[in-house]
């Protein structure tokens, strides 16, 4: 049972607290996208063995979305961060570079 | 025989006597007894029936890793199927039973099995029920449902209650013998908070018995000094009769603690299930002895060396007067000393190493008993209960050198450390060849949050099986532990403890070496599951290469005990059947819990009206109390009718809807949801939410509007009222307030968190009533306080005011096509108005009405039901409700969904009316259409289902709504609707608005 710090209120929270939201960082295309476009928003997830971004809801908390950099083989926290953001903080994306040296860094 | 000895037994109180009842017999045992111990004290080694064979068995261990000595304990509230009798404690009055035969324990008919085992081999299910295909259901299921299954499950509600613990802790401790204490000790004085656990009665593991000294003194004055040593901080917890039940991701961990098992029915819960968060847990929890693959290891009597040793010194039980012992390992070579020392005699210890040079066998050398190198045991002889043993060469085929007469066995196969806690959550083991074991690797631990190992393995589940070098371990896993959570413990040495020194195991995975086929089948790896050497090396020939498939297919290790006994036998034989080592065959993955838990703990205090919490409108209570039919609608309970005197159900739902339309009806609709987005952005976001467009919604007016997901399907409906500028209030079905909130958050909060829009969910901030009717106006005009009149509060707008004295903000909204007023009041004055409507419409024919009346009332307006007309897969398009749609807007949740190539297919069904051609024949909910047609595969071509279907006493006449093929374009053609009965019911595609297609009746 997964324990994410919930970067809105702070708190270590149980994942019986949380509802997972899949993949992070997904770019909506809306009306007057094209197949392409709308297949890779609406259908297309990279599922990695290895570090993942990811929304996470603290629903039974203080009820604010974020997101989460995990490991999807060990289940290693890299940080949590706002989902107000386009993109992984600078910071955490070296944090992780350092740990996991083969990493292909953050892709869209 | 197996007797109570005169004296010895360190956990009975020989001054307390317990009678218990066991199959139908009044027994009796000490205090402190387990099941096992108490029934061996009365010559009881027969404890029960393989599952598989009947085979009878005896009880093998004295903990929880016993395969075979199964009860059922209790009665009807607390009966409770398959508890070890090696764990189980005795009680005065405790009542239990063998399970598993019929019709009693010492005569099993299905004992036969055993005789046909030769037509039971591995895989016998698999290959017998290939085929035909009609001897399952006719043959084979009934004949394994009544001889399948081991304890019979309980009848009777269970009568004790469970609670939960959480607790947050630095270390846990999982085990209580001498490694455990050290490592909660040095970790508790460093200053970690430390919670030890330990499953047994009473801490200490193995060291008292197996004659360990620690700083010269035996183990159990150390013992006692450490507990009270840990008493003393206040840091640490103990716990005993507590088990690490299984360790999960990020330091979860079940702790299992059995409060009141030992004592029968008592007052408080049984036991607690405590949910722990622990930066690290120190797994202490020993190792399990393993038997010996020779034949006939089944037979009663025939028991693991160090339980013998067990029920010597812990019970003061001897569980044979003539004991042999066969051992590949110094350990053994204890029991045989400790029968030796109690008076009782031991033929021979039977050895098939070569050198014997450790100090122990020494012992028994110079103690006189006789013991053999190099040998093996040939066959056990006996049916029941041990009668003798045949002497053989471990290096040949059994052939038989000497007879030995004797009444029991004692087998020590070399031990496996419990390595189940590291595993749990990905532990990873290494295999020792030396002393045939796997070990925890404390390069590849489990990984907590941070990347780190947080289960650290230590003493002898850690591969030290000497306790010297178990101590110590135990000392430096408490400082790791401690250092790991940052405290800073002072440098000291472990206590030193000394035990014999042993030489050498010898793995020894058959016996003798080169046992031939008949030996082999009845050679027995997993007792619960029956699972021979035999099946295991024809499942190998077979070609099940993979440890995980040869469990699955000979059911080796998947019984209640999950291959405590057996993992390890049974890996050996496949790898030498395979020819393969053992470390390449692998382990199968072990899983939480450890040793059963039971289901009432798991539930905890979740049952009755804990389970599921219900919500109740403020008017709740009075619907209760006046003929409400209850019916759960999400979270929530409303009322599908009211029941006047012996009305039936049918009868008082026609009563509503016929009063509803000639007089006036009231409707609890506090249910629905009720959210609030209020900020400058908030028509821009609604705009997006819903298919309409509600950012020119005037101040004061009501819009009926569609939410959709991303995929284009529809979600939910509603009626949007603007209450000022910057806030609207959007109406959500019943069962789609919580969902709909969060969805709008999600956007909110992750797309368009830049948008200056705020939600808040007043659901249950306020009670709302329908007045629906005729009278409706009324009734209203009738408590006063504000203009209802159609000028003043024309249809789909609402105002704020006062009705009777409360203030309360009239919708002018129909569900049901009639004059209809939606009131909303604070919800404490809910109940109150309520009252005041029904008063004040007594005069008018006013009656509360539930929710099968709307929804027939609905469908007699061909008003669409989230839930009926929508399944996930249904777009406002194919329930012809394109006017809702936006063509304005540049975009909104679905829109570009509701453009796929699928979505605008011309041949998607499409929601029409249904009538019937019998007006009183109802179609079934969820029928389909049928064109007559047929497809490859035989079935009938369907064009069309049903989505709603009653009978409308309105119009008395059977309507319907339906998804049909091309359905809008078919009007007035008549298609089949073939039910189970075999009838077809024929329905003419019409209008799906039944009554008042204008809306003459709400337009007044």
């Amino acid at each position: 049972m997964l324990l994410l710090n919930c970067p809105c209120c702070g708190i270590d929270a149980d994942e019986t607290e949380l509802e997972a939201g899949g993949e992070a960082h997904i770019t909506r295309h809306g009306a007057g996208a094209s197949d392409d476009d709308f297949e890779t928003y609406m259908f297309m997830r990279k599922n990695p063995k290895g570090v993942h971004f990811e929304r996470w809801r603290h629903a039974y908390g203080c009820g604010k979305w974020f997101h989460a950099a995990r490991c999807t083989m060990t289940l290693e926290v890299f940080g949590t961060y706002s989902a107000q953001t386009l993109e992984p903080p600078k910071a955490l994306i070296n944090k992780i570079k350092k740990k996991r040296p083969d990493w292909e860094g953050f892709v869209k | 025989m197996s007797t109570r000895l005169q004296s010895g037994g360190r956990l009975i109180d020989r001054t307390k006597q317990i009678e218990f009842n066991w199959n139908g017999k009044r027994l009796n045992g000490f205090q402190g007894d387990t099941l096992a111990s108490a029934l061996l004290a009365n010559d009881q080694m027969l404890m029960g029936r393989s599952f598989k064979y009947h085979r009878p068995r005896g009880v093998v261990a004295a903990g929880p890793e016993e395969p075979n000595a199964l009860m059922g304990t209790g009665e009807d509230g607390r009966f409770e199927p398959n508890q070890r009798a090696t764990t189980t404690e005795i009680y005065q009055g405790l009542k239990s039973h063998s399970q598993n035969h019929w019709p009693s324990l010492e005569f099993d008919v299905g004992a036969i099995n055993t005789k046909l085992s030769r037509f039971f081999p591995a895989g016998f299910y698999y290959k017998t029920f290939m085929a035909p295909s009609f001897a399952w259901k006719h043959v084979f299921e009934p004949i394994i449902r009544k001889s399948a299954g081991l304890g019979k499950a309980p009848t009777h509600k269970d009568e004790d209650s469970y609670e939960y613990f959480y607790a947050h802790v630095d270390v846990v401790v999982a085990g209580g013998g001498i490694a455990g204490l050290q490592a909660a000790l040095t970790a508790g004085q460093a200053g970690a908070t430390v919670l030890l656990m330990e499953q047994a009665v009473d801490y200490g593991g193995r060291a008292i018995t197996d004659g360990v000294t620690i700083g010269g003194k035996p183990a159990a004055a150390w013992i006692k000094s450490t507990l009270a040593a840990l008493k003393k901080l206040p840091n640490v917890q103990m716990r005993t009769r507590m088990m690490a039940a299984g360790v999960y991701d990020h330091g979860y961990l079940l702790g299992y603690e059995r409060l009141t098992d030992h004592m029968g029915p008592s007052d408080g819960p049984r036991q607690r299930l405590w949910r722990i968060r622990a930066k690290r847990i120190v797994t202490a929890t020993g190792a399990i002895e393993r038997p010996l693959s020779f034949a006939g290891n089944d037979i009663p009597g025939v028991m693991l060396a160090g339980a013998v040793r067990d029920y010597i010194a812990d019970y003061g039980v001897s569980v044979g007067d003539r004991t042999v012992v066969v051992t590949n390992n110094d350990d053994g070579y204890r029991t045989a000393i400790a029968l030796h020392e109690a008076g009782l005699n031991v033929p021979c210890i039977i050895d098939p190493r070569g050198d014997l040079d450790g100090e122990l066998p020494a012992k028994a050398i110079a103690l006189g008993i006789r013991v053999e190198n190099k040998s093996a045991i040939g066959k056990v002889k006996g049916g029941k209960r041990v009668e003798a043993v045949t002497l053989c060469a471990q290096a040949g085929e059994g052939a038989t050198l000497e007879e030995i007469k004797c009444d029991a066995v004692a087998m020590s196969g070399g031990w496996s450390p419990v390595v189940h806690l590291w595993s749990h959550c990905g532990g990873k083991l290494n295999w020792d060849a030396d002393t045939a074991m796997f070990r925890p690797d404390p390069a590849r631990p489990p990984l907590g949050a941070d990347g780190t190992g947080f289960v650290i393995a230590t003493g002898t589940a850690n591969g030290h099986l000497d306790a010297a070098a178990a101590l110590k371990d135990g000392h430096a896993a408490g400082m790791t532990a401690a250092k790991e959570v940052g405290y800073k413990p002072a440098r000291a040495a472990a206590p030193l403890a000394a035990s014999e020194r042993e030489a050498a195991m010898m793995p020894v995975w058959s016996m003798p070496q080169g046992a031939s086929y008949e030996l082999k089948s009845k050679t027995f790896l997993d007792y619960q599951n029956d699972v021979k050497v035999s099946d295991v090396r024809l499942a190998a020939q077979e070609g099940y290469e993979s440890v995980e498939h040869t469990k699955r297919y000979t059911t080796l290790g998947m019984a209640t005990d999950q291959g405590k006994l057996s993992n390890i036998n049974g890996l050996a034989v496949l790898a030498d059947s395979l020819n393969a080592d053992i470390p390449n065959v692998g382990t199968t993955t072990f899983r939480p819990p450890y040793h059963p838990i039971s289901l009432g703990s798991i539930a905890g205090d979740a049952h009755n009206e804990l389970f599921k919490p219900i919500r109740k409108t403020p008017m709740h209570q009075w619907i209760d109390e006046n003929g409400g039919d209850w019916e759960p609608v999400a979270d929530w309970r409303r009322p599908y009718c009211y029941k006047q005197g012996s009305e039936s159900v049918e009868d008082a739902v026609t009563r509503e809807i016929l009063n509803t339309r000639e007089n006036c009806g009231l409707l609890d609709a506090s249910t629905l949801g009720k959210i609030i987005v209020k900020g400058p952005d908030a028509g821009k976001f609604l705009d997006m939410m819903y298919t309409n467009m509600m950012s020119t919604l005037k101040v004061g007016h009501c819009r009926y509007g569609l939410m959709c997901s991303e995929n284009g399907f529809l979600s939910d409906d509603g009626v949007v009222a603007r209450l000022d500028e910057n806030t609207f209030l959007c109406h959500t079905t019943s069962g789609g307030s919580d969902r709909i909130h969060a969805h709008m958050e999600e956007w909110l909060q992750t797309e368009w968190w830049d948008w200056k829009v705020y939600t808040a969910n007043t659901t249950e901030q306020y009670a709302q009533i329908a007045v629906v009717g005729p009278n409706a106006r009324k009734v209203l005009e009738k408590l006063g306080g504000m203009d209802v009149s159609a000028e003043a509060l024309p249809f789909m707008t609402f105002k704020d005011g006062e009705l009777g004295g409360i203030k309360a903000r009239p919708y002018r909204i129909s569900f049901s096509g009639e004059l209809s007023y939606e009131i909303a009041v604070p919800a404490s004055q809910g109940q109150a108005f309520w009252d005041m409507c029904m008063e004040a419409g007594k005069e008018f024919g006013i009656q509360p009405y539930g929710t099968e009346c709307l929804h027939v009332m609905r469908a007699e307006k061909g008003f669409i039901m989230i839930g009926d007309e929508t399944d996930g897969t249904v777009i406002p398009q194919d329930l012809g409700l394109n006017w809702a749609i936006s063509k304005k807007k540049e975009d909104f949740l679905g829109k570009r969904g509701q453009q796929r190539s699928h979505m605008t297919d011309p041949n998607r069904w499409k929601l029409v009316g249904l009538k019937t051609v019998d007006p009183a024949k109802v179609i079934p909910d969820g029928a389909y259409a049928v064109d007559g047609t047929m497809r490859e595969n035989g079935m009938h071509n369907m064009i069309g289902r049903v989505t709603s279907t009653y009978f409308s006493p309105t119009l008395n006449h059977s309507i319907a709504m339906g998804l049909v093929l091309n359905g809008p374009d078919r009007m007035g053609e008549v298609i089949d609707f073939p039910t189970i009965g075999g009838e077809s019911i024929k329905a003419e595609i019409c209008d799906p608005v039944f009554l008042d297609k204008e809306g003459a009746r709400q337009n007044v």
